[in-house]
């Protein structure tokens, strides 16, 4: 009868295994482990007790913060401003539908097996923003007109991160497209427009926008602050875009573009049929990547004064209605933005790892 | 587009059909298209400017500023020119950016490594710091670190005192100021003897261990040098160096060295933001070595130690150079937030306050812009022949 092999020495498996192996596998590690281990147990009750256990939730003004906690009252309070900044109480279901628009394109996107959420998708790229250009400011269809110098908060952040690469986008192709094209004087033009816009920080492009672009303008030609910082953003973000599509253009095999042109395509049709279809694909992970980035640099537009929701924040940090409550309002724009990235750059790895196909040209 | 029949009826008849043609002819439209963009940006804006007003030209750098900066590098007061403004922003951008560069690449590399270590705990801490910082916006941090921490501080009368040598206030960190005193030229002549003849000895070692195989300790040993010989020469011209020691005088502390809490602010941002791309950038670099490196360099008999610095560090150092440039790049580029908090940087100067004096927009603009092309220009170029050395030698 064959005796049953003897099991493996107690310290090597189970809780006790997996401890000596991840936690005190030599004395450097059991002095890091033990070290970490304290730090975290003394910081973790501070920050619950201010959190949770002695913050003020309920309440009507600054005055009901009396404990050591948090004042979420705060944010509560004046949760209307964050989001909506100043646009109309009586109008903001407007700004609801195109939240409600906006989860109905992109929540199907994080779910595998969800049916059709191509369509989703391109709904929200093109329907989408077509029906907030007519919503939002109104004055279409009887609709009540409300001035860009109101919007403000969650919503004017979501605006100019959305509006902006989804305007770059097209431009970031061509611009790519152009930095690969045979003839030297469209791609001199296309390196020294990214280089260009890709070397300076956003703030000078804002000031730019906000300052020179009026005088840059025939006269009586004019825009809003906003549009001019859109016009900013959309110029800025086009030349990353443009590196992320070239990256995308690349990465296609050679094979490709051969066949197409051995099948009598010409430039136009090659691209549009064969090449740009496969390297968007492609670099769909990459253009998350700069939403991302975007999306966080939109908070800039505050220094030459819109109110995003970090604008909106700040403005109400320095209320002399609230004291003492700056790291409440930094903590909750926080979370907002954290909670935007973080969702989006889970996405982009998952796709990226689905799109790996594990041999690169 | 081409039509087909045609081509096969009058092959190359047509001029466009000609590719060489159709070349010269969309690229001349371009140049032309550019061109007539240009003109029409510069004819608008010399009206614009004749409108309101504006005269063009860079005479208004002789002009005087008029107005104070709150910390500079180079002597300045408000009777100096808008050309010595430009100065002081542009040394306080550099500053931060270096101190920035600095710290990030330590803190980066650290977290990067612990992303990969052993300990459950440590890696695992290493992986919540990355995913908070990387996906809250920089502005953000520099706020939150300018007006709810630093503000938070005590006065200067409550100052937390460091050793009665280092305060920390609301209004700064206050450091001791070394002072040369004579005889520290002694010092400095044996630091630059010491660190010429540590090149010297490395040069020999890697000769001499080309030639016989024979190591020398060549680390150690100009560790030794380097450290030893300036501590000497300064222990033997009796200590030349003395300390101003930052005293409260007043409502404020004087002497020493002065870090306001602007620069403060925006340099711990800084550095822990790009510290958390940098750790990323890190960990994947040291992945892509593969295993079986590792392993050959085992099976050679190489320890630990030295296979990590002899055989991994040098494989992920080529991936990890690319990217680290532009995170120097991004770090450069977001010193320019600076402007939000007020520290004087070359934007919040120079494209603040004197654009605002001045109203000269165009040239301000062109100036600022100019400088921070030219900046990235360089960092790329240095990144660049630092890439080439350390990239794979095929022969």
């Amino acid at each position: 009868m064959p005796r049953p092999s003897e099991l493996p020495p107690i310290k090597e498996i189970g809780a006790i295994g997996w401890m000596r192996k991840h936690l005190f596998s030599s004395w450097y590690n059991t002095v890091l482990t033990l070290v970490s281990v304290y730090l975290i147990v003394t910081l973790i009750g501070p920050l619950l007790n201010w959190v949770v256990f002695e913050a003020t939730f309920a309440g009507s003004s600054s005055s009901d913060c009396k404990g050591e906690g948090a004042c979420w009252l705060f944010i509560g309070q004046r949760l209307n401003f964050f989001i909506y900044g100043f646009y109309p109480d009586a109008l903001q279901w407007r700004v609801d539908v195109m939240f409600g628009l906006l989860a109905v394109a992109f929540a199907p996107q994080f779910m595998e097996r969800f049916p059709a959420r191509k369509y989703f998708g391109l709904f929200g790229m093109t329907g989408l923003p077509l029906i907030g250009y007519f919503l939002i400011p109104g004055g279409w269809f009887g609709l009540e007109e409300v001035q860009s110098s109101k919007w403000g908060g969650l919503m004017l952040t979501l605006i100019l991160a959305y509006v902006g690469i989804l305007a770059a986008l097209p431009l970031g192709t061509v611009l790519a497209l152009g930095r690969r094209s045979d003839m030297p004087v469209i791609r001199g033009i296309c390196v020294v427009f990214i280089e260009v816009w890709r070397a300076v920080p956003l703030i000078t492009v804002l000031f730019m926008a906000s300052v020179m672009l009026p005088l840059f303008l025939p006269e009586g030609m004019n825009f809003e602050k906003l549009m001019r910082a859109l016009i900013g953003i959309i110029l800025w973000q086009s030349a990353y875009m443009a590196e992320v599509v070239r990256g995308g253009l690349q990465a296609i095999p050679k094979g490709q573009y051969e066949a197409a042109s051995a099948l009598g395509l010409g430039y136009w049709k090659k691209m549009g049929l064969i090449v740009l279809p496969q390297a968007l694909t492609l670099v769909i992970p990459g253009i998350v990547n700069t939403f991302i980035a975007l999306f966080k640099d939109t908070t800039l537009v505050l220094i030459i004064g819109l109110f995003d929701i970090l604008g909106a924040v700040q403005s109400t940090i320095t209320d002399p209605a609230w004291q003492n409550v700056a790291i409440e309002g930094y903590v909750f724009v926080a979370f907002c933005f954290w909670v935007f990235c973080f969702g989006m750059s889970r996405y982009s790895q998952n796709l990226e790892r689905k799109l790996d196909t594990g041999h690169k040209t | 587009m081409t039509n087909s029949k045609m081509n096969v009826e009058h092959p190359r008849s047509r001029p466009w059909n000609d590719p060489k043609v159709r070349t010269l002819a969309f690229q001349t439209i371009a140049i032309a298209a550019v061109f007539w963009f240009g003109w029409a940006l510069f004819q608008n804006t010399l009206n614009n400017m004749e409108s309101r007003g504006i005269s063009t030209g860079f005479g208004f750098l002789d002009q005087s500023a008029g107005f104070g900066i709150i910390m500079s590098l180079i002597p300045y007061d408000a009777t100096m020119s808008y050309g010595r403004t430009f100065w002081v922003g542009l040394l306080n951008t550099l500053l931060v950016s270096a101190m920035g560069v600095v710290t990030a690449t330590v803190l980066g590399f650290i977290i990067g490594v612990a992303r990969l270590s052993s300990n459950w705990v440590v890696s695992k801490l290493a992986l919540v710091y990355v995913e908070t910082i990387r996906n809250i916006p920089l502005l953000l941090q520099i706020f939150f670190w300018y007006f709810a921490v630093l503000r938070s501080l005590p006065s200067p009368r409550m100052s937390v005192d460091m050793g009665g040598l280092v305060f920390l206030n609301n209004r700064g960190l206050y450091l001791p100021d070394p002072i040369a005193e004579p005889g520290f030229g002694w010092v400095t002549a044996a630091a630059v003897i010491a660190i010429t003849a540590t090149v010297v000895m490395q040069r020999w070692a890697k000769k001499r261990q080309l030639k016989t195989g024979q190591l020398f300790p060549s680390f150690r040993v100009g560790l030794a040098v380097v450290v030893g010989l300036p501590l000497l020469a300064y222990l033997a011209t009796g200590g030349p160096v003395s300390w101003e020691i930052p005293a409260l005088q007043g409502f404020n502390f004087g002497g020493g060295i002065t870090i306001i809490p602007e620069l403060a602010a925006l340099w711990v941002a800084l550095s822990l933001y790009t510290a958390s791309f940098i750790a990323e950038i890190v960990r994947s670099g040291i992945l892509s070595v593969s295993h079986g490196q590792t392993e050959a360099a085992g099976a050679l008999g190489l320890r630990s130690g030295l296979t990590l610095r002899l055989v991994v560090i040098p494989q992920a150092m080529r991936v990890i150079i690319p990217p680290l440039t532009s995170q120097y790049l991004n770090l450069v580029k977001n010193s320019s937030l600076a402007t939000a908090i007020g520290y004087p940087d070359l934007v919040a100067v120079f494209m603040g306050t004197t654009l605002n004096q001045t109203g000269q927009a165009v040239e301000v603009v062109a100036i600022t812009m100019a400088v921070y092309l030219t900046i990235s220009l360089v960092i790329s170029f240095f990144m660049n022949i630092y890439n080439r050395a350390v990239a794979l030698q095929e022969r």
